[in-house]
C-alpha cells in the first residue's frame, strides 16, 4: 500500500502568499536541509553531484580572483598563472564530475516520479556550462584562443548565431564569460538543487511507490 | 485530475541519518586539494599568441599572397558571405534553410580596405612610390583593381616568390602596395593599425583574426599542435593538456564522411549541418523523460541494479 504525503498549501489570491506557498510549501526547512536520506542512497554515484557543485565553487572563486587582476595578468605573473591553473583544472574536474553525474542519473532513470524538471534543469546546466567554458577558452588571450575563435566562427556563423555572438570579439566573449553566463549557470544550478531537495532522491526502479515496498 | 507528476511525494520507506552539509564540506575540501595538486604538478597551457608581425617575419610569401587576395577579393574573408560580406547566394544551408543569409551582414568587413589600403594610408611617412601606388589604386575602377590584383595573385602563385615581376601595366600598383604592407607588418606597426582602426580602446579582434586566417600561417601553427579541424582540433589543447573534451561529439562529426568531404552537399554545408545535428541531440537529451523508447533504455540495460545493489540485496523485487 502506498503511503504518500502531499504538502499542504494555504489558498490565497495574494501574489506574495502564492509565491511563499509555492516555494516554501514544497521546501520546508527539513527538506531543504534534511538530516536523513532514504536507505537506498548508498552508492558512490551520489558523490558526483556534490563534487560538481564543489568544482563550480572553486571555478567561481578562482575566476573572481582572475577578474580582479584583469585578463592579461596571468601571462606575466607566476601567481596569476597558478590561479589560472586552478581555474583550468577545476573546470576539468567540474566536467568530469558532471558527465559521470549525468550518465549515472540516466541509468537510474532519475526523471521518474515527477522528476522530469530535475532532469531538464540538469541538462540545461550542462549545456550552459559548455557555453561558459567555451567563452573561457576564447578569452585566454593566447594562441589557443586565437585558433579556437578562428575555427568556431564558421560553425556559429553557419547557423546565424555569429551575427550576434562574434567569437572574434574578445570583449564580448569576456563579458559573457564573467557576467552573463556564470549567472545563468549559477541560477540553473540553484534551481536544479532545489528541485532535488523538493522532490527528493529518486527511488530504485520498482520502488516508485514511496512506502519502500516493491511496486 | 491533478497530475501525479506535480504532486510532491515523500519517501516513507526506511531512511538513515545523512549529513549533507558534512558531505558538501568534505567534497569541497577534496576538490580544492585535488585542484591545487593538479595546478602545482601540471600548471596550465599558455602558448603565446601569434601576431601579424610574426606572420610577416616568418612567412613573408604567405603574408604577401594573403594581402594580394584581399585586393582581388578572393581571400576567405573577402568571399566569406554573412555576417561579414553581402554576397548573394552565399552561406551554408540546412536543407533549404540558409540561416547564415537570414541573419544578414551584421559585422561588415571590407577586407581590401580594412587590411591593406587603410593601414597603408595611415603610414606616417610614406615613400613617394607608395603614395603614387595608393593614388593609382584609388583612381582605378573596381574592375581595373581586380584585374591587377588577380593577375598578381596568379603570378605569386606560380612563382612562389615574395614579389612577382612583370609588365607594370599588368599588375598596376599591387606589387608596391603588398611589399609596402609587408614592410609595415614586419615592423609590427600593422598589428595595431588593423586591430585598432581609428579607436583608442580595443577589445574586438575581428579584423586581425580574419586577416591572419586568410593566410596559412595560423592554420599551420595549429596543425603542428594537433589542433586542425580534421584533428578534432576544437576539443584539443596546446601541448599535452586536456582540452574541451566535452565537445567530443561536436568535433566527431567533422572527422567522418560525408561531413569531412567538402565535395558532397553535406560536406560543403558541414558547419551548419553539424550544428543542426547537435541542436537536435541536445533537445533530445533535454526531453529524454518524455521520449518513449529512449527513456526505457535504462530498464532494458539494468545498470541501475549495480548502482542500487545494496538496496536490491535486502529488498528483492516481487517475482525475483
Amino acid at each position: 500500500m502506498s503511503t504518500t504525503k502531499s504538502v499542504g498549501q494555504t489558498p490565497s489570491t495574494l501574489w506574495t502568499a502564492r509565491l511563499r506557498n509555492k516555494f516554501f510549501g514544497g521546501l520546508p526547512p527539513e527538506r531543504l536541509l534534511p538530516d536523513k536520506q532514504p536507505a537506498y542512497v548508498a552508492s558512490w554515484i551520489y558523490v558526483f553531484g556534490v563534487l560538481t557543485i564543489a568544482s563550480l565553487l572553486i571555478i567561481i572563486a578562482s575566476g573572481v580572483w582572475l577578474s580582479f587582476e584583469g585578463p592579461l595578468w596571468w601571462h606575466t605573473s607566476n601567481v596569476g598563472h597558478f590561479v589560472n591553473s586552478i581555474h583550468f583544472w577545476s573546470v576539468q574536474l567540474f566536467f568530469f564530475s558532471m558527465a559521470i553525474h549525468l550518465w549515472g542519473k540516466f541509468w537510474m532513470s532519475a526523471w521518474r516520479g515527477g522528476r522530469s524538471r530535475t532532469w531538464m534543469t540538469g541538462v540545461l546546466a550542462f549545456l550552459a556550462s559548455i557555453g561558459t567554458a567555451f567563452t573561457g577558452y576564447l578569452v585566454q588571450t593566447n594562441f589557443d584562443s586565437q585558433w579556437i575563435a578562428s575555427e568556431a566562427k564558421d560553425g556559429l556563423n553557419s547557423v546565424g548565431i555569429g551575427a550576434w555572438f562574434n567569437v572574434l570579439n574578445v570583449g564580448q566573449a569576456l563579458l559573457l564569460h564573467v557576467a552573463a553566463l556564470p549567472l545563468i549557470v549559477g541560477l540553473i544550478t540553484i534551481i536544479h538543487v532545489l528541485q532535488v531537495r523538493r522532490r527528493g532522491v529518486v527511488p530504485p526502479v520498482g520502488f516508485e511507490d514511496s512506502s519502500g515496498d516493491a511496486a | 485530475m491533478k497530475s501525479r507528476s506535480r504532486e510532491i511525494v515523500q519517501w516513507q520507506g526506511p531512511s538513515k541519518r545523512y549529513d549533507i552539509v558534512k558531505e558538501f564540506v568534505v567534497a569541497l575540501t577534496v576538490v580544492a586539494i585535488l585542484t591545487l595538486a593538479l595546478s602545482a604538478l601540471f600548471s596550465s597551457p599558455d602558448e603565446p599568441s601569434l601576431t601579424i608581425k610574426s606572420w610577416a617575419n616568418t612567412s613573408a610569401e604567405d603574408f604577401v599572397l594573403a594581402a594580394a587576395t584581399e585586393l582581388d577579393g578572393s581571400s576567405p574573408s573577402a568571399s566569406y558571405g554573412p555576417p561579414y560580406v553581402a554576397i548573394p547566394g552565399s552561406g551554408q544551408k540546412i536543407g533549404p534553410v540558409n540561416l547564415q543569409a537570414l541573419a544578414g551582414v551584421r559585422t561588415p568587413v571590407n577586407s581590401a580596405n580594412a587590411f591593406v589600403i587603410d593601414p597603408l594610408r595611415a603610414w606616417p611617412n610614406p615613400s613617394s612610390s607608395l603614395t603614387f601606388a595608393l593614388g593609382a589604386w584609388a583612381r582605378a575602377s573596381l574592375d581595373q583593381q581586380q584585374q591587377w590584383a588577380s593577375a598578381y595573385v596568379q603570378a605569386l602563385g606560380e612563382t612562389k616568390q615574395l614579389k612577382a615581376t612583370g609588365a607594370a601595366d599588368k599588375f598596376g600598383p599591387v606589387p608596391e602596395l603588398t611589399s609596402s604592407l609587408l614592410v609595415m607588418a614586419k615592423s609590427g606597426a600593422l598589428d595595431g593599425v588593423v586591430a585598432l582602426g581609428s579607436n583608442f580602446y580595443q577589445t574586438n579582434y575581428t579584423h586581425s583574426l580574419l586577416f591572419m586566417g586568410d593566410g596559412t600561417y595560423l592554420e599551420d601553427a595549429a596543425v603542428k599542435q594537433n589542433l586542425g579541424g580534421d584533428q578534432s582540433g576544437m576539443m584539443n589543447e596546446t601541448g599535452s593538456y586536456p582540452g574541451q573534451a566535452w565537445l567530443w561529439l561536436y568535433t566527431f562529426w567533422y572527422q567522418i564522411p560525408p561531413f569531412s568531404n567538402e565535395e558532397t552537399t553535406i560536406g560543403a554545408n558541414a558547419d551548419a549541418v553539424v550544428w543542426g545535428i547537435m541542436m537536435l541531440l541536445s533537445l533530445l537529451l533535454l526531453l529524454v523523460p518524455f521520449l518513449p523508447g529512449i527513456r526505457s533504455i535504462p530498464r532494458w540495460i539494468p545498470l541501475y541494479r549495480i548502482i542500487w545493489r545494496q538496496w536490491y540485496r535486502n529488498h528483492p523485487m516481487p517475482g525475483k
